[in-house]
């Protein structure tokens, strides 16, 4: 293999654009390096490495404040970053940023629509910045609004529109001048669920059928298990967990058997009780539920529960299911995501919508 | 190059442009106050006062000073917008997109000198059809590029303004401590020539002193300060608002 010509910027060893044999080779659509942001006293994202392939659908999983947007602000050029680097679609952030805009599309978690302006002279105005000329601006604003079925409504003002609507407006843009990387930060967050999985067909088949890189941020775990061909669990600025939503429930080894206890207090005795015996591959523990994660889990209760009343420790239900990410995510942080940032984010989100009116 | 940044300016022109179109309720209330001063104070005036040598103190001499007044109004209010841009998310999906910064505060200020002037013709107008009198149509065109050079200094003015201020109740509290005094040291409402030292001096150092004397060359034949003194002030005016708004806006944070 001869490599003729090296087009882009990469990191260290590794370029990532290269021609073969005349044909241009992309490894990865975006690389980051050791990227990190520091806020006056706060890491909002520490030394993060991801390389996420072409036409790769990629998550980032993880709660409010774990550094999810900052991340999607630094790749997207809205914020430089404080160390490291990132190259999107072989472009530099920092060097390259007008190049890296060329490339990308992004859909922000809050509106960043013209409600006084039509769905379409929203579209038109988003062509005319990016240089699309007037007839490529005509066919691709048809193209984008049937794509999100907007095409009935785009004359009317998008303050007329549901918050769905606008989601899906905004998504279409992102789209008008045929990006190569499309960045969605919580692109569901505070919809209601039909139209949640409405917007994920629609991502679905960006994907797939226009072939753009998705990069998006969640705190839903269905949507980064129903969406994302690979997750990155991010939490206190940190990747801690990076593989394929199917390889992530599997390693955790088998079924989750779930035990509620009488007494909050005796679960340090009882996981030590389940690891002293090494019945169980991890437990986790949250209020009074311990969390067992077991193979072949059905002929395990009975063992369980027989350690749990030699140690004198009374048990009020049991219940076994599959590992779902939120049992992934609990055993690399430790805590549950739902616990008390899904209520807030979706409280924020209707403060927003509801300013609007 | 030159293209691109073409495109931009008239991209961010032509949303003005639209914007402007769907507020027609909210321009009929801005045409409203100069004209209530207009009538009202020109009534009032010329029947109590006379101007020193002997002239009518009437609607006439008060019309320039209320074109400049709206001019000042719909200028300062579009430079200031962009604190709305911010406030409703739109300045983010400007701010992302592969243009020049630079040129997009420019774009966004030729399309609100476009809509002060479309102001300030429409007061001109009405001001003509109840009587008032203008020297000549190359005065009254002149006019109207004094009120361009005018409404770019002051846009400039309102993007820097915009690009420091963190909320829109900072924009409410700037909007009354600058637009009145500007307005009342103009020498809209009085003659500027025989005034006390102190008020002379606010008076020659308020821009839109310059712009309100110009408009009254132009549309009356005859100005207290020399009309090559007043285009001065204005272009360097205007040039040196645009330079420091361009900046600032290019330095602003989402």
């Amino acid at each position: 293999m001869i490599i003729d010509k090296v087009i882009g910027e990469g990191f260290g060893n590794s370029s990532i654009i290269f021609q073969i044999n005349k044909k241009t080779i992309m490894l990865y659509a975006i690389e980051t390096s050791g990227i990190t942001k520091q806020f006056d006293d706060i890491t909002a994202v520490n030394k993060v490495s991801i390389s996420v392939k072409p036409g790769e659908l990629f998550g980032l999983l993880g709660p409010n404040g774990a550094g999810k947007t900052t991340l999607i602000n630094m790749l997207s050029t809205m914020t430089d970053p404080s160390g490291g680097s990132a190259a999107v679609w072989g472009f530099d952030v920092v060097k390259n940023a007008d190049m890296v805009r060329q490339s990308i599309g992004v859909v922000f978690q809050d509106t960043t629509l013209d409600d006084r302006l039509t769905g379409r002279e929203n579209l038109d105005l988003h062509g005319r910045l990016y240089g699309l000329d007037g007839k490529t601006r005509k066919k691709r604003i048809e193209e984008v609004l049937s794509l999100v079925e907007l095409t009935d409504r785009a004359d009317a003002l998008v303050k007329t529109y549901s918050g769905g609507m606008m989601r899906r407006l905004e998504i279409a843009r992102g789209l008008m001048h045929h990006p190569h990387v499309l960045f969605l930060d919580e692109p569901t967050l505070g919809l209601d669920p039909q139209t949640r999985i409405h917007i994920w067909e629609y991502i679905k088949t960006l994907n797939k059928e226009e072939g753009v890189t998705i990069m998006l941020t969640t705190h839903y775990m269905e949507e980064a298990d129903h969406l994302c061909d690979r997750i990155a669990i991010i939490d206190h600025g940190e990747i801690v967990a990076l593989d394929s939503p199917e390889a992530m429930k599997n390693s955790l080894g088998g079924d989750v058997i779930t035990l509620e206890l009488e007494k909050p207090g005796d679960i340090a005795g009882l996981c030590s009780a389940y690891q002293k015996n090494g019945c169980a591959n991890i437990v986790s523990q949250k209020n009074n539920e311990v969390f067992i994660t077991v193979r072949d889990g059905e002929r395990q209760i009975p063992h369980v529960l027989a350690l749990a009343s030699n140690a004198g420790i009374p048990i009020i239900s049991v219940s076994l299911r599959k590992p779902t990410l939120d049992d992934v995510f609990l055993h690399h942080t430790g805590k549950a995501i739902r616990d008390k940032e899904a209520g807030e984010v979706e409280r924020v989100g209707y403060i927003i919508r509801s300013r609007r009116k | 190059m030159v293209k691109k940044a073409l495109n931009t300016v008239y991209t961010m022109w032509l949303r003005e442009m639209l914007r402007f179109w769907r507020s027609k309720s909210r321009i009929i209330g801005a045409l409203a106050t100069p004209l209530f001063f207009l009538i009202i104070l020109g009534a009032g005036f010329s029947s109590s006062f006379q101007m020193q040598g002997g002239g009518a103190f009437n609607k006439s001499y008060l019309a320039p000073g209320l074109i400049g007044m709206s001019v000042l109004f719909a200028s300062l209010m579009g430079g200031v917008s962009i604190i709305w841009d911010r406030e409703f998310g739109f300045l983010k999906e400007i701010l992302i997109a592969p243009v020049s910064r630079f040129f997009v505060a420019l774009g966004k200020a030729v399309g609100g000198v476009t809509t002060a002037m479309i102001q300030g013709v429409l007061i001109m107008i009405i001001a003509w059809l109840i009587g008032v009198q203008y020297v000549s149509i190359w005065g009254v065109l002149a006019s109207i590029i004094i009120m361009f050079i005018s409404g770019i200094g002051f846009i400039g003015l309102g993007i820097a303004l915009a690009s420091r201020i963190e909320s829109h109740e900072g924009f409410q509290m700037v909007m009354s401590f600058l637009t009145m005094p500007l307005v009342l040291l103009s020498g809209a409402f009085f003659p500027i020539s025989n005034l006390p030292a102190w008020l002379s001096a606010l008076v020659y150092a308020n821009p839109l002193t310059y712009g309100v004397e110009a408009l009254r060359y132009c549309l009356l034949g005859g100005s207290a300060i020399p009309i090559f003194l007043s285009i001065t002030v204005l272009v360097l005016f205007a040039l040196v608002m645009t330079a420091i708004g361009g900046k600032m806006f290019g330095k602003m944070r989402v």
